[in-house]
């Protein structure tokens, strides 16, 4: 995990000031406004924000899955490809075989009228040059990869004949059909019971170390982020406020909204005690607020907050650690 | 934690009883302690199929549960998707009705035969729903929605909307703000906060609250925990909070019931559950909670596979299937609640009772 950064490797994705809105006739969403990381082979990477941060349309514009009315600028790079100036057809054939992504409900993401394992088939003879055989050997080694009991069985089965669990395992097993580099997981394990939710956690890190996958896992819960990230991004109002290796973020975070997020999370130790709410609610997309986001809630605002959007500020003595806030910087000493 | 001391009292159906509140005061208060007693409640849906469009099979939801709610307690019900909560809360409100047993609510029996006390059990209980969209009615400002239940029960229109002026602020709503607005108009915290709003506005001694929570932010649910903290120091309500999020039901609750595929399993005080915990499904569900410490990463699943279906449960005790202490004994006989509803703490496990047929279990009795 952590040994393979620290080599001067290439990084797998570079994402330069990517900035998504949505148009349409009565208003301008501005989803995503500014992001930037890189991630290195064999990197698990966890975005963590809450509803309508940006952080699945951040994941679906790796993979330009978004929707016409999508307007994606910036400078997106997979395994050295820019992603957003690439014909549909060269999309297509890196889609499934250098990136590949999972969903949060994996019902409505295989197609209900073909069996699991013919959708498998069908994607492994896309990519690459083999027989039917062939695939169909290599789609039953993928199941039995996934940990799914009675393989042979369960690929001739639909979707809707499988539980959660399993549905969300063969959802992988697909995703992984032709070892791509980087897998995108989008709250792959939010809809699943806790006693299922860990074993796919487990398992997804299981296979990122077996496969030296990159990962970019979504999601709005802490926990689940310290159990499988090696670096963590929380964002909030489409922009990244704070990235840095997970037990710094957990142990000492930096940006108010991140201080806030861990201390309104619920614990076992919280009983009994008030529970440090951050007030208010996240902004409306459409209408933001001109200097930082995170000023209207903020107990540390102050008015050059309300001037301009803080710029990305890397942690002085700490390799790795970007912050967008002022107070980070050390010139506002405020309490 | 206002009643987290309510000691435990043998069971006297709807007796007043004298009883002590509190771990260090003497006071005595006359009450009845028991709101709801829940009595071998069951609902099986049925499954319909075949071209005769014939029952073919029966969804065990909630199989023959029995509990006790006392007065100004907070009692949280946890378990997996699937497991009967949700069906128990509408059980329990009337909403859909049981195949057999009883609830009596403030010593009186539930039933459909009188109206009248229907309406008034109706008034006394409400329920909070998971989806604040939805549970409320997009054509009404929510000033008219909250004043809703009042008027059905009689208030005046005047005094209903002094009503909702008071309960909105009482939320953390601005009332000259809010009252007109629509519920598309809010966010999902603010929608939360209507809803509870509507549902206090009866004034009820019971309050559901079936994963009200669940769906929000983390930053807006420990606002919206907060503020029922404070409605319960307020008005000392009895709460039945149905949630699948461990932490949230232990930071909330007095007591907890887990349930397993339409069963209870174990149920007692929050302190005994979370951390003497005896039935190895809960022992499960608690490790199965992610560590949120990154030095100490969980390692290996506490359990294997999916929950069963509900529609066919497993025979005999309904975990052996992903039980790691399963036994030949548990796979024929059903295990029963240890000790009935009156004990503190009590479990539905083989293991755990003498003599039961299983290998492990005590020589002497051990379960209290």
């Amino acid at each position: 995990m952590s040994e393979l950064r620290t080599s001067a490797n290439q990084p797998i994705v570079d994402v330069r000031n990517l900035e998504v809105t949505f148009v349409s006739r009565d208003s301008t969403v501005n989803a995503v406004n500014g992001v930037n990381f890189t991630l290195q082979p064999g990197e698990v990477l966890c975005i963590l924000g809450e509803s309508g941060s940006g952080k699945s349309v951040t994941l679906r514009a790796l993979m330009r899955l978004l929707p016409r009315q999508a307007q994606i600028s910036g400078c997106v790079t997979v395994g050295g490809k820019d992603v957003l100036s690439l014909t549909e057809r060269k999309l297509a054939d890196l889609r499934g075989s250098e990136i590949a992504m999972i969903f949060q409900e994996p019902a409505v993401s295989f197609d209900p009228i073909y069996t699991v394992g013919r959708q498998i088939t069908e994607s492994i003879r896309r990519h690459e040059n083999v027989s039917g055989a062939e695939a169909q050997q290599r789609a039953l080694d993928l199941f039995e990869r996934v940990q799914i009991p009675s393989p042979e069985r369960r690929l001739r089965a639909f979707s809707h004949e499988l539980s959660g669990g399993m549905r969300q395992r063969a959802m992988i097993a697909l995703a992984l059909a032709c070892q791509p580099s980087v897998l995108l997981a989008d709250e792959p394990t939010t809809a699943l019971d806790a006693t299922v939710q860990i074993q796919i956690l487990l398992l997804l890190r299981e296979l990122q170390r077996e496969l030296g996958m990159a990962v970019i896992f979504v999601t709005h819960d802490v926990g689940v982020a310290v159990e499988i990230a090696d670096r963590i991004a929380v964002m909030y109002a489409g922009r990244f406020v704070e990235i840095g290796p997970t037990k710094k973020i957990i142990n000492s975070p930096q940006h108010p909204y991140t201080k806030g997020l861990l201390s309104s999370t619920v614990n076992s130790s919280s009983r009994g005690k008030r529970l440090k709410a951050i007030p208010g609610s996240p902004p409306d997309m459409t209408q933001l607020p001109i200097g930082c986001a995170f000023g209207p809630r903020c107990d540390h605002v102050h008015p050059a907050c309300r001037a301009q959007v803080p710029a990305e500020t890397q942690l002085a003595g700490v390799d790795d650690y970007m912050v967008r806030c002022l107070l980070a910087d050390g010139p506002l000493e405020l309490t | 934690m206002t009643g987290c001391g309510v000691p435990w009292i043998s069971a006297c159906k709807g007796n007043v009883l004298k009883f002590r509140t509190g771990d260090d005061t003497n006071q005595v208060t006359e009450v009845n302690p028991d709101l709801l007693i829940v009595e071998g409640l069951r609902k099986y849906f049925p499954v319909q199929g075949g071209i005769l469009n014939r029952t073919i099979a029966k969804v065990q939801a909630v199989d023959d549960i029995s509990f006790i709610v006392k007065t100004g307690e907070v009692l949280g019900i946890v378990g997996e998707s699937g497991c009967g909560k949700s069906t128990t809360a509408r059980l329990l409100m009337g909403l859909i009705k049981p195949d057999t047993g009883s609830v009596t609510f403030g010593g009186k029996l539930v039933d459909d035969s009188d109206a009248s006390a229907l309406r008034e059990m109706r008034r006394q209980m409400q329920m909070v729903f998971q989806d604040s969209y939805s549970s409320l009615n997009p054509r009404l400002p929510i000033e008219d929605t909250i004043a809703f239940g009042p008027k059905v029960h009689g208030t005046l229109t005047s005094a209903a909307r002094a009503r909702v002026r008071d309960i909105l602020a009482k939320v953390g709503l601005d009332p000259s703000q809010f009252i007109r607005r629509y519920p598309h108009e809010l966010s999902g915290g603010q929608r939360q906060r209507v809803n509870i709003a509507r549902a206090l506005a009866l004034e009820p001694r019971l309050l559901i609250l079936d994963e009200a929570v669940s769906a929000l932010d983390k930053s807006v649910e420990a606002q919206v925990l907060n503020l029922l903290v404070d409605l319960k120091k307020e008005f000392s309500r009895t709460y039945i909070f149905i949630s699948h999020d461990l932490n949230v039901v232990q930071y909330i609750s007095d007591r907890v019931l887990v349930m397993y595929l339409g069963k209870i399993v174990e149920i007692g005080s929050v302190k005994d559950v979370y951390e003497n915990t005896l039935h190895p499904y809960t022992q499960a569900l608690l490790s199965a909670m992610p560590s949120m410490d990154p030095d100490r990463r969980t390692e290996s699943p506490p359990l294997p596979g999916d929950p069963p279906n509900p529609i066919n449960p497993p025979s005999g005790c309904r975990f052996h299937t992903r039980c790691p202490y399963s036994a030949p004994i548990c796979t024929t006989r059903e295990p029963e609640l240890a000790g009935g509803i009156t004990q503190r703490h009590s479990v539905a496990c083989h293991l755990l009772v003498p003599g039961s047929g299983h290998p492990k279990a005590p020589a002497q009795h051990v379960v209290k």
